[in-house]
């Protein structure tokens, strides 16, 4: 009999203990192996990621090196961190993202609380109460194209129901801001009647959305909760505010992140209903704008530096959520 | 503090009659324990008396006022929910708080309220803590300091014990015990269990699919229980009960059983003569028997189950009806298969009629 042999090797079957290595080699050799299998099994989501995510955003970040020739044919330009310079300090790209953030400050906050008034709402132990959470939550089977056609519609000058018949142009052609105010600094922050019209849609047809969501997040705040509150003595009001809302606050919270990053993201609305940025680039938020730089004028070098910028608008954004806004989330349940 | 008064309640949900016809009457400062089997419409009758279902007929009043019409929340009842129902966002202190703040209790006497109760549940180190970090055991007690620091009308609670382990439910029931007697509360305690029931109610409501079925102090429904279905449900092992003829021994009354005849005491034997019914079923508990070679019940043994500090019997009768005698552990044992002789004492006999299962002699 040899000497007392280490676990390790009592647990490789089907090898004498004779012709196995030292144990701790053995064990090393393992643990590399098991690690190789892991590497190997990340590989194909790994590709995919880099031909569709990793290696487009690094070559997206090269392209914004090179200015873009003012006729086709000619070389391209190195003209390096310039560009980034120049593109994110001129006026129209800061119009642009005052624009896009305006458009998310309207259409989030107001989305997740319409949502949340319809879940509510929708949360009653009531006969057909079916009928109305198929209509509320209708939206989210409606596409882009439809409600910026349905809008469009009911904003003709011509046919709309909203704008009646009148020899005025659009609302969507209105660069005015949708409240007079005669001081230069917060005018230029008031959103255009355009903007307002297209944020009106957007809400609209995200509001099936946020309602299925608040609606979940309401089937999981436990009825005898709100039962012992009602017999605490709180009313529908300081039910609804003190242990509703605190215990609604996770999927608030995602609504919010996800939101915004969709706002950020907004493009076929915008589209449809106000080409080329609306009047007076009004709802050129940064998706459009990117677009309309590849689309119509042709300069890819500064549409991938629009591109990055947007990247990196969203994830701070994204970051300041987190830090700010989650201390405020109660995960318990 | 106040009385609560149900009278003539009746719940009905679709097709299911959850409660029928309930009259029942907790004075000021009683504890009162409605018990029964899971489905019996006890939960429903306290959730009436809370105001979180609303009666299908009868009335409900809490102190000196009908409440059919008040809402919940202006009903001056307090709740402890079987699984709690703390509220998960807020700490120890504003769960306690909470019931104050929403009947806008001014922040001095709030505060003051508030450690006294902590305190009286030993919850004053847990103030800031959150109920997720909280064992079972300290999160029924927060419970109960919610329930009691706004000193209600009435403490509703809903088998308040149920979710904790055994141990701690012996423990948390002899505290609950305790604080009741230190509060003087008027107390609605809903359970399945008849240890919790017999051990802390002034009395007992025994109900069964809706209809209440006796009102007694917990000794007189074990000792005297209304009709079968409380003579089976309340006592543990069940009681033992067969039935029988009518038969007249020696000039006397006596029930013709399998296996034997146990003969009835006068004032049983005058209530069944009244009765005046050939069919009744006899009724002892499993302590009132004497087990020996000789009696009026012959029976064999069929089982033994050893309990340590006693043990039972369960012997067959000839019918193959079995019957649990409950034996002291220091006598000696009696042979598995044995023939063996059943005494009955006669003087804890139980009689019920056969056709209406009620007490012959109520």
């Amino acid at each position: 009999m040899s000497a007392p042999t280490d676990a390790a090797v009592e647990l490789c079957p089907g090898e004498s203990p004779v012709t196995a290595p030292a144990p701790r080699k053995r064990r090393l050799s393992r643990r590399a192996r098991e690690a190789g299998l892991g590497y190997l099994l990340v590989i194909p989501a790994f590709a995919v990621f880099g031909v569709f995510v990793f290696y487009p955003f690094v070559r997206n970040f090269y392209l914004g090196f090179f200015s873009t020739p003012p006729f086709p044919g000619q070389p391209k330009n190195y003209v390096g961190i310039d560009q980034y310079r120049d593109v994110l300090t001129s006026s129209d790209f800061l119009d642009s993202l005052k624009v896009t953030v305006t458009f998310a400050i309207i259409t989030v906050p107001i989305g997740i609380a319409l949502g949340i008034l319809l879940a509510v709402l929708a949360h009653q132990k009531l006969k057909a109460i079916g009928i109305y959470r198929t209509f509320f939550s209708s939206t989210v089977a409606t596409s882009v194209a439809v409600a910026a056609v349905i809008f469009g519609t009911l904003l003709s000058p011509q046919v709309g129901l909203l704008q009646g018949i009148q020899t005025e142009p659009s609302i969507l052609q209105n660069p005015d801001p949708i409240i007079n105010i005669n001081l230069p600094v917060i005018r230029s922050f008031i959103p255009s009647v355009a903007l307002v019209a297209v944020a009106v849609t957007t809400i609209w047809q995200n509001l099936g959305l946020s309602f299925i969501l608040m609606s979940a997040g309401l089937q999981a705040v436990p009825d005898d909760v709100q039962e012992a509150a009602e017999i605490d003595g709180a009313g529908s009001w300081s039910r609804f505010w003190h242990v509703t809302l605190p215990l609604l606050s996770p999927t608030i919270f995602f609504a919010v992140v996800v939101g915004s990053i969709f706002a950020f993201q907004t493009f076929g609305q915008i589209d449809l209903l106000t080409p080329r940025g609306g009047p007076l680039k009004t709802t050129n938020v940064l998706t459009y704008f990117i677009y309309d730089q590849l689309q119509f004028a042709k300069n890819d070098g500064k549409a991938a530096v629009l591109a990055i910028a947007l990247f990196g608008v969203t994830l701070l954004l994204t970051l300041v959520q987190f830090r700010f806004l989650e201390r405020r989330v109660s995960y318990e349940r | 503090m106040g009385r609560v008064a149900i009278s003539g309640v009746t719940k009905r949900f679709d097709d299911v009659t959850a409660v029928d016809n309930l009259t029942l009457e907790v004075a000021d400062e009683e504890f009162i324990v409605l018990l029964g089997p899971s489905g019996c419409g006890k939960s429903t009758a306290l959730r009436m008396i809370a105001g979180l279902e609303e009666p299908t007929a009868g009335t409900i009043e809490i102190g000196d006022r009908e409440v059919n019409d008040v809402e919940a929340k202006d009903r001056d009842v307090a709740m402890v929910f079987q699984s709690y129902a703390l509220y998960p966002h807020m700490t120890v202190r504003r769960n306690v708080e909470f019931p104050l703040k929403s009947r806008r209790v001014p922040k001095t006497e709030r505060d003051q309220l508030v450690t006294e109760a902590t305190k009286m549940l030993g919850l004053s180190e847990l103030l800031e803590r959150k109920p997720a970090q909280l064992s079972g055991g300290q999160r029924q007690r927060v419970a109960l300091a919610r329930a009691i620091v706004r000193r209600p009308q009435a403490c509703l609670m809903d088998e308040p014990l149920s979710n904790l382990d055994a141990k701690l439910r012996v423990q948390t029931r002899a505290e609950l015990i305790e604080l009741r007697r230190r509060l003087r509360a008027t107390i609605v305690y809903v359970t399945h269990d008849q240890v919790e029931a017999m051990t802390m109610g002034d009395r007992i409501a025994v109900l069964d699919q809706g209809v209440l079925q006796q009102v007694d102090q917990p000794q007189d429904v074990y000792a005297r229980p209304a009709n079968l279905f409380v003579a089976r449900f309340i006592g543990n092992p069940p009681m033992n009960t067969i039935s029988g003829d009518v038969t007249r021994v020696d000039g006397g009354l006596a029930v013709r059983i399998p296996g034997g005849v146990v003969g009835l005491p006068p004032p049983l034997a005058a209530a069944v003569e009244r009765l005046g019914s050939p069919q009744v079923v006899v009724g002892a508990r499993p302590e009132d028997f004497q087990l020996g070679e000789g009696g009026p019940v012959k029976a064999t043994v069929s089982v033994i189950e050893s309990l340590g500090h006693e043990r039972h019997v369960i012997c067959r009768l000839e019918d193959g009806q079995l019957v649990i005698v409950r034996q002291a552990a220091h006598v000696p044992a009696p042979a598995i298969e044995s023939a063996v002789g059943l005494t009955p004492d006669a003087d804890l006999l139980h009689v019920f009629d056969a056709a209406t299962e009620e007490r012959v002699d109520a």
